[in-house]
């Protein structure tokens, strides 16, 4: 009985009189073949964008001042790779730090405690309102007001020690980042519909449990994709803790650019490695927005390789159709 | 019989609108107690009062015997900690208007959760539960469904068998057809006829009169944020004493 309308009608009225099967005997309707319109200014554009183009590429490709050759040979270099590497370290720690700490932010922030929630605030207001490059010196520079870094019996040493370059360039970017990870997720909590928490807690699940498997994977959709633009953002910003003295990717090649007097070639080395970390990335974050898209539409997007197999099979079912 | 929800003069205000002024009411255990009134009436807020998802002010609320949300010592009343209100609610199934279905769970992961997550029910039982009730419902073909998938209907069958998951001993339903097509508010009250001979206590706050008359043992038809007439459904929506309930009857019948 309950499942009465699951059933196709054609079910269910066997002695009706339905209409016969509509496509049966019907005749194909005639197919529109008509001229298309001819978009002159698109061919004229198309050209004098090419044209364009392949002046700027002729101009860096005839430059004689470029030695192309030391940018192919420094690209692969062991100190350009390590600093690539501490780039990507940095970026990623930086962002952990920023995703957790955020997230704690975040809920502080929507929390009942005015406490908890104005502490919040006043976090976000400094480090989403002082710019990052003075954050790092602040850090780097930490030790000129505070010799001594002393947390009572548990730990006590010199602030030139605890602050190396790396921390410095972890501290800055992690916490500066953590502010605008705070804003994000706040969005994200708050984009959860209330009828969903309400629904968990009616089944008895408690406040932190409702948060951990219900509405964070549901903010999550909401959080994914500006998280990866701060990510792509994070891998280029890392380049400011060169003023921290961190021996990442832009500080590493331009030490090589320096001695050996190639530094646009050098910086050209630079740019080809962060365009593959982001674009790397890009393509990864893809994969992470379709998992967090599960449940809010009804079919997922495809993913490239899921394109390409349809594109392929298209092409040979109208082979088979001609 | 015993009273599953006793209500003893409950007020509630939200901000300076008094939204209960007074409800007393008893809900016997097996019954199905139907809730009927005008919009802004009060009746869903006292649905939510019944498992704490609204704090009343004044007054008692007791299910099964046990005050809602507070502990009594002496003269003196100490709110419950959070984990003892979750406590209390895990015997209260509710299905809501809009279903509430957690949309990045498949339709067996939705009824799974609780049981899993608040009883510490293995994965694999739990599914197996699942499954049943799903079949229950009659949408075991749809178990792995997510909610945008399935049909208002589909998705309310689904809400209940979720609540059915935890063994509640009552079940709150509010209008649990108001946001259906006309055409798929059948099969949920199908599965709510089900459930009330199987001998559940049902707390139904609903628009559907037909239903009331067919299930309910009790009816109370609210307005203002009072009772004004209560009584065997049959009774009072052929001959309801009060002019209020006579207005509105013969409105919506």
């Amino acid at each position: 009985m309950t499942d009465k309308f699951d059933k196709t009608p054609a079910d269910a009225t066997p002695s009706a009189t339905v209409a016969k099967d509509p496509g049966a005997d019907r005749v194909p309707p005639e197919t529109i073949k008509a001229i298309p319109v001819r978009h002159w200014g698109r061919y004229v554009s198309a050209v004098v964008v090419l044209a364009l183009v392949a002046l700027l590429v002729n101009a860096f490709a005839t430059a004689e001042k470029i030695q192309w050759h030391a940018v192919g040979d420094k690209l692969f270099d062991s100190t350009v790779l390590a600093g690539a590497g501490r780039t990507l370290l940095i970026s990623v720690l930086a962002m952990v730090m920023g995703v957790v700490l955020g997230i704690v932010l975040a809920v502080m922030r929507l929390s009942k405690n005015p406490v908890t929630s104005w502490v919040a605030w006043v976090y976000i207001w400094f480090f989403r309102g002082t710019p990052v490059y003075v954050q790092l010196l602040l850090w780097f520079n930490l030790a000129l007001i505070f010799p001594m870094l002393n947390l009572g019996p548990i730990y006590k040493d010199e602030m030139t020690d605890v602050m190396t370059p790396f921390m410095c360039a972890l501290l800055g970017l992690g916490l500066n980042e953590a502010a605008y990870m705070a804003e994000i997720c706040r969005a994200g909590l708050l984009a959860v519909d209330e009828g969903q928490t309400e629904a968990a807690h009616a089944l008895g699940m408690s406040h932190s449990r409702t948060l951990r498997r219900i509405v964070i994977p549901q903010a999550m959709r909401v959080i994914v994709p500006p998280t990866g633009n701060e990510f792509i953002n994070m891998l280029k910003t890392s380049s400011l803790v060169y003023a921290v003295t961190y021996n990442e990717l832009l500080r590493a090649t331009s030490t090589i650019g320096s001695t050996s007097y190639a530094v646009m070639e050098m910086l050209f080395v630079a740019s080809i490695w962060y365009l593959v970390m982001t674009s790397v990335f890009s393509v990864f974050q893809y994969y992470l927005e379709r998992r967090y898209a599960r449940g809010s539409t009804r079919s997922l997007p495809p993913t490239p390789w899921q394109k390409v197999k349809a594109n392929l099979l298209s092409v040979s079912g109208k082979r088979s159709v001609a | 019989m015993n009273a599953m929800v006793k209500a003893e003069g409950v007020h509630k205000s939200f901000g300076a609108v008094e939204v209960l002024k007074g409800i007393d009411l008893e809900v016997r255990s097996g019954e199905v107690f139907c809730l009927i009134g005008p919009s802004g009436s009060g009746k869903s807020t006292f649905l939510r009062c019944i498992n704490h998802l609204e704090k009343i002010n004044a007054g008692r609320l007791y299910v099964d015997g046990q005050l809602v949300g507070y502990r009594q010592k002496g003269d003196k009343l100490y709110e419950l900690k959070d984990s003892e209100v979750a406590l209390q609610r895990r015997d209260i199934g509710m299905v809501f208007q809009r279903f509430n279905l957690f949309p990045h769970m498949t339709a067996v992961e939705n009824v799974m959760e609780a049981p899993v997550q608040v009883k510490g029910a293995s994965r694999s039982q739990a599914r197996q539960r699942a499954l049943e009730l799903l079949d229950r419902v009659g949408l075991a073909d749809k178990a792995g469904n997510y909610p945008a998938q399935l049909s208002g209907g589909q998705q309310q069958r689904v809400a209940i068998a979720r609540a059915l998951a935890m063994d509640p001993k009552l079940m709150l339903f509010d209008e649990p057809t108001s946001a259906l097509d006309p055409e798929l508010v059948g099969d949920v009250l199908d599965v709510m006829r089900d459930l009330a001979e199987s001998g559940m206590t049902m707390v139904v706050v609903t628009h559907e009169m037909g239903f009331a008359r067919e299930v309910g043992d009790s009816l109370v038809f609210m307005d203002g944020g009072v009772v004004v007439e209560s009584g065997n459904p049959r009774e009072v929506l052929t001959n309801p004493q009060h002019e209020r309930t006579q207005a509105f009857l013969s409105k919506v019948l």
